[in-house]
């Protein structure tokens, strides 16, 4: 089946079976390798991408149900060379380790941050729950993502 | 413009948060093949594989073990585990079958058209068993120190324990994986996912009887690891490398999550018997210890890993009378290999229990026991070894009490009442940094720093960047040393055909004792530079002129250092005796507990952990090991569980083998205490697998707190939590 992406804003055209992971239409047809595979059953998050500002593991996903969606991977997160105050706060801050489960990470916080603005720090651990990360001890990702809302807070005051 | 001790933003950082960091299955090569494992479902059996005859085979690559060149082994320390098994298997995950295609759905609809004949032959499953057959042993240590008789002899109590733990999964986020690419001239070159890229090679050469240039082992980054990925991607890459070769194609051979549980190593399951002899008054006088663990079915590592254990077994306690010994059994189960902590965990669990059971049976405080016993500057651990001028143990357990505020807690909890009980615990541990006895001699590890032309310094060695910093650490040293702009340090890419050999990237001795070779080649080359320019204020700019003359007039400026064991090191592998250990790192944990009454669930809302590192070179990136090493000892606790059914793991998936989440992680409150240690890098000791060793048992002790009852086994299940409280 063909298909027309939007992928990070731009258009992806794809020809795949319609049940084919989105997961994998990300990685292998699109080029997008951000996105990774840890678990293939929706435990881990590493998978995490954004449908519609929603986050979904794009393991579980069929690609059929996403032709009319507008998807956000971890490619998308930064514009040009400036990194999303998320980013950088995951590099000063230690919140990313071997950095496998980080891109899912991300875009959880991101999706979080997108409709808590402040959140405290049970928000924090509340919606990161289903993104596994087994380095870090949670701790230093809680860190960067609270010190990425302050900073942002800090910008629109 | 100092560069140790700061916390500066990590070099691999920003590929991480980008999604541009290429992981080993991200990687794609032109005519690439995918592969797939055919193995063995019985745990010992006499077996023939039948390819289907009606099945069209000629568009697959298959090989098994006759397509072998060389050695049919994945050569470590032993010979006796085969890269690709032969009429009998001695696991039920025994490779017996490689195949490649290009389309992953092909591979699996021709694995549905193996079929494996087999005769079943007894089997062993379990320690217990292997114990009362008295099954293969792959290593026996006996540790003696005084004469432990004599110790029994005066004592005026005699307490006895067993502990029991079990298989741990190390569970790195990123699946295992390997792509080999052959040469035109019948090389091969091997990427992927990996802890040490010399061990690959070495398993490469013997496998495929090829001469050492011909083969290339490159570390890809690399998804965590925790020694999970210390010894069996040799294999992986083994059967990526005869498939490569047959095919003449690259090979990508990437284990799905449910493979890499099933397949993979564990943590070795142990048991450990103690008898302790005690004085009235609470001091130690003498340790019999029985320490048993579950090898599986091949040797792997094991015998390394019982031999920390042993070394560990004793804890950071005076022991005037010592027998240990330590026996690892093979039994028919996937073999156990390296995971963080390597055997130390296990009996540091049962040896902090057992502390808390003298403390009860003798109606003393827990705290004031270890206080009394605990190991003091110029005492002597159970080798004998003396330990001269970084003991931490007082210090580590006091500033922990006293941050976590134990005594005001302790009293609390014990008088609260409802359905959920609180229970606060201790924990009080150490761990040897770097190889254990004789190890650092044998490896005699090289690192080497390197001008090039652009005058930007390049660091080369084997050690791999698994997720802890190392090319952050490293730069970092080499910067300080040379007292260079960061900016102008590069770590190369762990490339056997580019680095030397600096030994594996494991028991905590990559910042220590690597980053102290790096210290040490960067000295070098500073005093080559010095010798040929002359005097003058050293500054970036004149190393920069310096080493551009250099270049231009003399040649090549590189600086290789050589791991020498300082002469007041002596250990004998014959008998358990001497320096076990360069430096040891010295770790207090104060667990806080919730126990419900009702369900038997068990949090673990808030842990102190306290943590004499030596110099810490990178303040974050080193609280960060300690929360993470602390997590995944929390999870050995109370939540990871292998369940075995018929010699095989029934819960190789994430659904339900259970590591911790975000809301599962309790509040740390971590703090670094520093004793430089002299001959590691800038003063620094092996931190790395230290908080594995603590939370166990603090939380075992908090349970009893909470409880009353007592927690000789890991995990720490809810059902077994209702159990023990009907018991009572």
């Amino acid at each position: 089946m063909k298909y027309v992406l939007r992928v990070n804003g731009k258009r992806h055209r794809v020809d795949v079976p319609p049940m084919k992971r989105l997961l994998d239409v990300l990685r292998e047809d699109c080029g997008l390798t951000g996105t990774k595979e840890g678990c293939g059953e929706g435990e881990c998050g590493a998978c995490t991408v954004l449908v519609d500002g929603v986050s979904v593991n794009s393991c579980l996903m069929p690609v059929c149900q996403v032709r009319d969606s507008d998807i956000m991977t971890i490619e998308g997160l930064s514009t040009g060379k400036k990194l999303h105050p998320l980013q950088e706060a995951f590099t000063r801050l230690g919140g990313a380790q071997c950095g496998i489960c980080t891109p899912g990470m991300l875009l959880t916080a991101y999706e979080l941050l997108a409709r808590k603005k402040k959140p405290n720090s049970s928000e924090v651990r509340e919606a990161l729950e289903g993104n596994l990360c087994r380095c870090t001890g949670y701790t230093k990702i809680f860190e960067s993502v609270l010190a990425a809302a302050a900073r942002r807070g800090k910008k629109r005051d | 413009m100092r560069a140790v001790g700061r916390s500066l933003p990590r070099v691999e950082g920003v590929d991480k948060v980008t999604g541009r960091a290429r992981y080993v299955d991200d990687l794609v090569f032109p005519s690439l093949l995918h592969a797939k494992t055919i193995r063995t479902t019985l745990p010992r059996c006499r077996f023939q594989v039948v390819l289907d005859p009606a099945f069209d085979w000629s568009r697959f690559t298959v090989v098994d073990a006759r397509d072998i060149p060389g050695k049919n082994a994945i050569v470590l320390i032993e010979e006796d585990q085969p890269c690709l098994a032969r009429e009998e298997s001695q696991h039920a995950e025994e490779p017996v079958l490689l195949l490649a295609h290009e389309d992953r759905e092909a591979l699996e609809e021709a694995g549905a058209h193996v079929r494996i004949e087999a005769e079943p032959l007894a089997a062993v499953l379990t320690l217990d068993d292997a114990i009362a057959k008295g099954t293969r042993i792959f290593k026996r240590i006996l540790i003696e120190k005084g004469n432990v008789e004599e110790g029994f002899h005066g004592a005026a109590r005699v307490v006895e324990g067993t502990y029991r733990t079990g298989l741990q999964e190390q569970l790195y986020i990123e699946n295992q994986g390997m792509i080999a690419v052959p040469g035109e001239d019948g090389s091969i070159t091997v990427y992927g996912s990996m802890q040490c890229p010399y061990y690959v090679h070495k398993a490469l050469k013997a496998l495929l009887a090829l001469p050492p240039e011909r083969i290339r082992v490159i570390q890809t980054v690399t998804g965590g690891g925790f020694g999970g990925k210390e010894e069996y991607p040799s294999i992986i890459a083994a059967h990526a490398a005869l498939l490569a070769l047959k095919a003449q194609r690259p090979v990508k051979l990437v284990y799905d999550r449910l493979e890499d549980i099933a397949a993979t190593t564990k943590r070795h399951p142990s048991i450990v018997k103690i008898r302790s002899a005690v004085a009235a008054d609470g001091t130690l006088l003498a340790l019999d210890a029985q320490v048993w663990m579950d090898g599986g079915a091949y040797m792997t590592l094991s015998p390394v890993v019982l031999s920390r254990g042993a070394i560990h077994s004793g804890g950071p306690y005076r022991w005037p009378h010592v027998r240990v010994e330590a026996i690892c059994h093979a039994t028919n189960t996937p073999p156990n290999g390296a995971f963080r902590g390597f055997g130390a965990p296990q009996t540091l669990f049962a040896l902090e229990n057992h502390m808390d059971r003298i403390a009860q049976e003798l109606g003393i405080d827990p705290v004031a026991l270890r206080r009394k016993n605990c190991l003091r500057d110029g005492d002597a651990t159970i080798t004998g070894q003396v330990l001269r001028q970084d003991v931490a143990a007082a210090e580590v357990l006091d500033e922990a009490l006293a941050r976590s505020q134990y005594e005001k807690k302790r009293k609390a909890f014990a008088r609260a009442k409802g359905p959920v009980k609180r229970g606060i615990g201790v924990s009080l541990y150490y761990h040897g940094a770097g190889f254990t006895g004789g190890g650092e001699t044998w490896l005699a590890s090289k690192a080497a720093v390197e001008v090039a032309k652009d005058g930007r310094v390049h660091v080369l060695a084997a050690s791999t960047e698994i997720g802890q910093g190392t090319r952050t650490v490293f730069s970092q040293i080499a910067a300080e040393a040379l007292d260079l702009p960061i900016e102008w340090i590069v770590v190369d890419d762990p490339d056997t055909a580019r680095v030397p050999d600096s030994g594996p990237t494991v028991a905590s001795r990559t910042t220590m004792i690597i980053g102290g070779l790096v210290q040490k080649a960067c000295r070098e080359l500073r005093q080559v530079l010095e010798a040929h320019g002359g005097a003058g204020k050293w500054s970036p700019e004149r190393f920069r002129a310096l080493a551009k003359a250099y270049l231009k007039t003399v040649g090549p400026l590189k600086a290789v250092a050589q791991y020498e064991t300082p002469k007041d090191i002596v250990w004998s592998d014959q008998t358990y005796k001497g320096d076990a250990y360069g430096a040891f790192a010295w770790g207090c944990n104060v667990a806080e507990v919730e126990v419900d009454a009702v369900t038997g669930e068990v949090r673990c809302p808030r842990m102190t952990v306290v943590s004499e590192v030596g110099n810490v070179i990178h303040p974050v990136l080193a609280v960060g090991q300690i929360e993470g090493g602390t997590l995944q000892g929390v999870g050995w606790a109370l939540l990871e569980h292998i369940v075995m059914k018929d010699g095989r793991y029934a819960n190789a998936q994430l659904t339900n083998y259970i590591v911790p989440t975000s809301v599962d992680a309790p509040e740390f409150d971590v703090k670094l205490l520093s004793k430089p240690y002299a001959r590691g890098a800038f003063g620094a000791k092996g931190l790395g697998e230290l908080p594995m060793d603590g939370p166990a048992p603090a939380i075992a002790a908090a349970m009893r707190h909470a409880t009353g009852a007592r927690f000789d086994e890991l995990p720490i299940l809810p059902e077994t939590v209702l159990a023990r409280l009907a018991k009572r």
